[in-house]
């Protein structure tokens, strides 16, 4: 029996660091999708342009290869990462990608008539982007950043590979000292489980607390 | 004669290859309430969207209290107007629309104090004060706080009124504003005009399958059809005598439906 409680230490730092890296992914991810999901939508040829090849480059390759190329290639060209820095760049960027189409789809969803009282009420373009078109389609793009930040939790175990110690890593750390495999990957199931269902509640609370009074709006 | 506070100079308009205006001329002059009838796809909300500069022309010249709403002069050069021009320009106008358009998350003053503040930079709580103004005027004050989707739609197309008003345009337009109503409700948003234009001297382009209402409120009718006015005149005139054949038609065609004239 002590022999598990030490182990289970290690597996809560495991746990720690895939929660760190989580929400710095999803940081970066949110940031990434504001970003490209409305340059894409912008006037300006040069920002769709660098928006669409930013999506269509991070959702189009793998992100155990993007995670490698920041971690071992980057240096190459002077850019040092610690693993850490490299997991949040690579995930952040990957997700941030498949979230920014969920950002262009829900303002693109939002109906011409919100567009056309913007005009006749004489809002320049980014106030009716921020008082009135984002705070709708927001509401739209939630549950599908409930799904992005899910995926992202569980691309966090990439980042074992890197030996990076998250969740995965420890498990694997020990599954070699105890020579028990069952009982650290079986734990390690139900901790990812728990992580994922607290981001469906989380997103679902925010959901319902932001859709108040506003039937009509929700899609 | 004092000047036209609108006017409009063969200006067409085609969307794809159906011509909705075609060399449209026409004048209005200030504190003029106008009617505009006709069938659907007549042009008769297009040209509203267009003072609106909801869509632009393919040709010809619009006037705004003698200004170029499309254009700009420079060094005696007419240029297209660019986003700035325009928004100088939609200070003058103001729109109220058929399906209300109100921003469902924002309540009921909020809609109304939004534009006020953001593009004038007015106080919150001289936006606020001026807004209760208006939602009392509409009869709505007492709903200040509600949402949107607890109105019924009369009451948020009084709402939408009060927000139009709220940045005291000179020229207001009104686009069918009554049409998606159930007709119990009808009422209590004519009133609301009937209100504007006793206690304001806003000038009023309103499109409307009211022709009752058409009748006793406007200075002038302009009957639409085709992409072309057809034929105007004092409401008497239209709805009594008309005098073309088009027009005589679709009246028919409407008390038939059922409309008092």
């Amino acid at each position: 029996m002590t022999q598990w409680s030490g182990y289970f230490g290690l597996i809560v730092q495991g746990a720690i660091v895939t929660i760190e890296l989580t929400l710095m992914g999803s940081v970066l991810a949110l940031i990434m999708a504001f970003l490209a999901g409305l340059g894409r939508l912008s006037r300006l040829f040069l920002l769709r342009a660098l928006a669409t090849a930013y999506i269509e480059f991070f959702r189009g390759t793998s992100i155990f290869v993007q995670l490698f190329f920041a971690y071992f290639v980057l240096p190459l060209i002077g850019l040092e990462l610690t693993p850490l820095q490299a997991g949040v760049l690579a995930l952040g960027l990957n997700v941030g990608a498949y979230a920014a189409e969920v950002v262009r789809g829900a303002v693109q969803s939002i109906g011409r008539e919100q567009h056309e009282a913007c005009i006749a009420l004489n809002l320049g373009r980014w106030q009716g982007l921020r008082h009135v078109i984002l705070p709708q389609a927001f509401l739209v793009m939630l549950p599908t950043f409930g799904n992005n930040a899910i995926e992202l939790l569980k691309a966090t175990s990439v980042v074992s590979l890197i030996s990076l110690a998250d969740l995965t890593f420890q498990a694997q750390v020990v599954r070699a000292q105890t020579g028990n495999t069952m009982v650290p990957f079986a734990t390690i199931l139900v901790i990812y489980f728990i992580l994922a269902l607290l981001i469906s509640w989380g997103v679902r609370s925010l959901e319902r607390r932001m859709a108040r009074g506003l039937d009509g709006v929700r899609v | 004669m004092s000047t036209p506070i609108i006017k409009v100079d063969a200006i067409s308009k085609s969307f794809g290859a159906f011509k909705v205006l075609d060399g449209l001329s026409m004048q209005v002059m200030p504190r003029e309430k106008l009617a505009l009838i006709g069938p659907s796809g007549s042009g008769k909300t297009t040209i509203l969207r267009i003072l609106m500069t909801l869509e632009r022309i393919d040709g010809g010249h619009i006037q705004i209290e003698g200004e170029q709403l499309y254009h700009m002069e420079r060094n005696g050069q007419l240029l297209p107007a660019d986003e700035r021009h325009l928004a100088r320009m939609r200070q003058k106008i103001g729109m109220v629309f058929q399906l209300f358009n109100l921003f469902p998350h924002k309540s009921v003053i909020d809609n109304v104090t939004l534009a006020p503040m953001l593009t004038k930079g007015t106080p919150r709580a001289a936006a606020e004060k001026r807004a209760m103004e208006l939602l009392d005027m509409v009869g709505m004050a007492d709903k200040a706080k509600a949402m949107p989707a607890q109105l019924s739609g009369g009451q948020k197309q009084r709402v939408a009124i009060a927000r139009a008003l709220a940045l005291q345009p000179k020229i207001m337009l009104f686009d069918e504003v009554t049409s998606a109503l159930d007709p119990e409700l009808v009422e209590e948003v004519l009133n609301v005009l009937w209100r504007l234009c006793a206690e304001t001297d806003m000038t009023m382009l309103l499109v409307t399958h009211e022709m009752g209402f058409a009748h006793d409120f406007a200075d002038r009718v302009l009957f639409f059809d085709r992409g072309r006015i057809v034929e105007e005149g004092k409401p008497d005139e239209i709805f009594r005598h008309p005098k073309q054949e088009r027009t005589q038609g679709f009246l028919k065609k409407i008390i038939a439906a059922g409309h008092r004239v």
